[in-house]
């Protein structure tokens, strides 16, 4: 991409650690005194409150124990992405948020780093920790090597069946290799909790794009399922004049690069906006900052408390040092007489007003797919992950893949399960 | 995957891990909710003539936050209808063919007594009977519980009795209340006892409140010693268990409790020669449920050590179990500490210096480099400073090799083998003054 003036490149010292773990692995000291602290509540909240329900409880008993293979089976058994949600999950709202310590206005117990260091245990010592079912002779494709069709694809091979994945991207793993904010989630842990799925006999065919490369009909006639877990589309686009400059980049796009390449080698505007206020924008701006933008900067049409971006998202952008305009409606983005972006035109209710910036980036979500038109209604269809949810988190989509996965076993066996 | 398939005494459970006889095990609905839950086996609470119970029953020893490290009860046996318990038992016996259920049985110290609630027991289909000759509180002032076990005559004379009438096995509940529990093992075998478990609780009081003197639990401002449990007690009972399982007059199978509320301790009481394991305290903690870590953890830790059944791990750490006069005084350890591990607490200089052999040298704060330094030449060994390091595996205790043979207390006493040279601060009283 052309950047008209660039920040200066930082030091690969700096680089890696502004990309470094932002919530390190306990120590096994810290992992037994958190994991004792743990009341082993019934009925409990925490697990209420995760889409996979996985017994944190018991899990983390386990961990004071030392069984720690057990624990790790313990989360793997109902979330096959338990690595990539032990550092990615908004557990703040989900399972942490519901432990019952916040009641006693104590910290809670810290679910996410407990569920990291017993599924580390596991990547570590390589356990194999699954078994593939007997064949039953029933095949099954799925669409889209994300969270939600590889959680599938993992309870699919449990049961015995054989399973095809179709993925359009030259990797497998979806929004975790290719869209976590890289100071959240790394590669290697994304790829090696992928080949754990992988391990148990799923075919993988990158690179197929269902609806260009093979037609879906083609799918529903050689295949006796399959599960559509294709994720969302583009990031849909502003509609204002000079969202085509070079300068102005998508955010799934600007972060797929920097997830890809070494950091060095993803350059930055020396001022970088990004416009919207969710999730993706805070991985975006955040990102922007910690590659050396001078300035990294939200706007966002409306004001504080309509940002969409989770609390503590938002708390740890203003701790990286970035900035924030509300209720500023971006109306142009202006070219520099060098052939890239000059700044940024906004409307105010002070009127207009342009804030100057060489890079723009595009974070208002993802629109649905338009390539393929998926009959929902045939009953060997199935849909989960953000193409069904209309874009949530990693720990919905394994929820959703695991229940399809059910879901069609119970078809393809003609019984219930469990 | 590991089978853990128990056989004990003749008595057949799918895993190890019973309930003891205690308040879990009161009901029909309890049992039948902990053997859903995984538990292999159950000991039934107490059957007796009903008693009347006091509501203030438990008491609890919190070690800092961590609640309930060491417990006690002042609950008596159970205050149902024997017609009522034994009813229970047949039921759950029917409905959970596989798994153990075992009848606790206390009654008066009478001959005609005993042989009537055994045939009584035996009528359910219950799989065992176990004599509850441990109960410290209420029922021994009674003459029943520890009054019988803390005498071998009277433990002899009333398995005796119990095993004219039984056809099912017998298992002896040993008290720890006395001198020296080999002396009432030896008497229940000597009486016929099938196996034995122990331990029983300790007397114990729990603690006072300071504010009105009441000893805990207290019944309207008044308590009365009851038995001690919980995790507290686990040392105690792993000693017990080892003593019993090591006296070569006892060879029937033992029964392990006292304490065990992790897949770790249940290994530990195994390996000191338990063939079962019961559990109560950690049960009423934090419920059945706990059974899953029990029976995972146990399987996972003997997969990956190799150990394929339990029969593999049963008294294997009880060779290693000795007199003391029988230990090698030639193996010399020295404690090591990893600088680059250590936090600059200044806890193990504390201990060493004020609570062991002022072996550990201070050095000043504002170098930055190490605050503490094992003196070689003080270090006896001892492990305290280990012990207290809050920093896993920061401080180790390491083999100082020498060239001298191993020599016991015994043998060097009477005049063999030779000592390898100790350092000259071992003995000296002007050492700490010197310093």
């Amino acid at each position: 991409m052309q950047v008209r003036e660039q920040a200066p490149v930082l030091s690969d010292q700096q680089l890696e650690r502004n990309f470094a773990d932002i919530a390190p692995p306990l120590t096994p000291d810290y992992a037994l005194l958190e994991a004792t602290k743990c009341l082993f509540c019934h009925d409990a909240p925490c697990t209420i409150a995760c889409p996979t329900h996985i017994d944190v409880p018991a899990f983390i008993k386990k961990i004071a124990t030392g069984n720690l293979r057990g624990s790790a089976r313990v989360i793997l058994e109902v979330n096959p992405f338990g690595h990539s949600c032990a550092r990615a999950c908004p557990v703040e709202v989900l399972c942490e948020g519901a432990c019952v310590l916040n009641a006693r206005d104590e910290q809670p117990i810290k679910i996410a780093l407990l569920q990291r260091h017993a599924t580390d245990y596991v990547l570590a010592h390589k356990v194999q920790l699954f078994q593939p079912g007997k064949p039953t002779g029933k095949k099954v494709a799925i669409v889209g090597a994300g969270p939600a069709g590889l959680s599938c694809a993992r309870d699919l091979r449990r049961f015995g069946h054989a399973v095809t994945v179709f993925e359009a991207k030259p990797q497998p793993g979806g929004l975790n290799t290719y869209g976590i904010a890289e100071y959240k989630l790394k590669n290697d842990v994304a790829r090696a909790e992928v080949q754990d799925i992988l391990d148990l006999g799923v075919e993988l065919k990158t690179r197929v794009t269902v609806g260009r490369d093979v037609a879906f009909e083609k799918l529903l006639a050689d295949y006796d399922a399959v599960f559509v877990g294709f994720g969302l589309g583009h990031t849909k686009s502003l509609g204002i004049p000079g969202e085509d400059l070079p300068g102005v980049m998508d955010a799934l796009t600007f972060i797929e690069r920097l997830k890809t390449h070494p950091y060095r080698e993803t350059k930055v505007g020396r001022r970088v906006i990004v416009i919207g206020a969710g999730n993706t924008a805070i991985d975006a701006v955040t990102q922007a900052k910690r590659l050396g933008a001078e300035a990294a900067t939200i706007v966002y049409r409306r004001g504080e408390a309509d940002m969409s971006c989770y609390h503590y998202e938002y708390e740890l952008a203003k701790r990286d040092g970035c900035g924030f305009r509300f209720h500023a409606v971006p109306q142009r983005i202006i070219a520099s007489g060098q052939g890239g972006v000059a700044g940024l035109e906004i409307k105010t209710s002070q009127g207009g007003e342009t804030i100057a910036c060489e890079m723009v980036i595009i974070a208002i979500g993802q629109g649905e797919r338009a390539e393929v038109a998926v009959p929902r209604d045939n009953p060997k269809v199935f849909v989960g992950g953000d193409c069904a949810n209309g874009g949530a988190e990693i720990v919905n989509a394994a929820a959703e893949g695991i229940a399809a996965a059910k879901q069609i076993h119970e078809m393809l066996s003609g019984r219930k399960h469990g | 995957m590991a089978d853990l398939r128990t056989d004990f005494a003749g008595i057949k459970s799918p895993n190890p891990f019973w309930l003891a006889s205690g308040p879990p095990t009161n009901t029909y609905g309890q049992v039948a909710k902990a053997f859903d839950a995984g538990w292999g086996g159950a000991v039934w609470k107490t059957i007796g003539e009903p008693i009347i119970n006091v509501f203030s029953r438990y008491g609890s020893v919190d070690l800092g936050s961590t609640r309930m490290m060491g417990f006690n009860n002042i609950e008596l046996i159970s205050d149902r209808p024997v017609a009522d318990n034994l009813k229970e038992i047949a039921e759950v016996k029917r409905n959970y063919p596989k798994h153990a259920v075992i009848a606790s049985l206390m009654v008066e110290s009478k001959r005609a007594a005993w042989h009537e609630i055994v045939k009584q027991t035996q009528d359910t289909g219950a799989d065992g009977i176990e004599l509850n000759f441990g109960c410290p509180h209420g029922m021994s002032e009674r003459g029943m519980g520890s009054a019988v076990g803390q005498v071998p005559d009277y433990t002899c004379q009333i398995v005796e009795w119990v095993k004219e009438a039984a056809t099912i096995p017998v298992i002896v509940k040993l008290t720890p209340n006395v001198t020296d529990i080999t002396y009432i093992a030896r008497a229940a075998v000597k009486g016929g006892a099938d196996a034995l478990s122990l331990i029983n609780t300790i007397n114990s009081i729990v603690g006072v409140d300071l504010a009105t003197f009441e000893p805990q639990p207290s019944v309207g401002g008044k308590s009365s010693h009851g038995g001690y449990c919980g995790p507290a007690v686990k040392p105690i009972a792993l000693h017990l268990v080892s003593a019993v399982a090591a006296d070569p007059k006892v060879t029937i199978p033992i029964s392990g409790i006292g304490g065990i509320a992790t897949w770790r301790d249940a290994a530990e009481f195994i390996a000191l020669g338990a063939g079962s394991l019961q559990v109560c305290t950690a049960v009423m903690h934090y419920g059945f449920r706990i059974v899953e870590d029990l029976i995972d953890g146990l399987s996972n830790w003997m997969d990956e050590r190799g150990h394929r059944t339990l029969a593999d791990v049963r008294g294997r750490a009880l060779p290693r179990v000795t007199k003391w006069e029988e230990l090698d005084l030639n193996y010399h350890l020295l404690a090591h500490i990893d600088q680059d591990k250590c936090i600059k607490c200044e806890l193990c200089w504390t201990a060493c210096e004020d609570g062991a052999h002022q072996a550990i040298r201070r050095l000043p704060r504002d170098n930055g480099g190490p605050v503490v330094e094992i003196i070689e030449e003080a270090c006896v060994g001892c492990n305290l400073c280990a012990l207290v390091c809050p920093v896993q595996d920061c401080i180790t205790m390491e083999q100082v090799p020498n060239d001298y043979p191993a020599v016991t207390w015994k043998e060097y006493a009477a005049g063999k083998g030779k000592l390898a040279p100790r350092s000259e601060h071992f003995h000296t009283a002007t050492w700490s003054k010197s310093r």
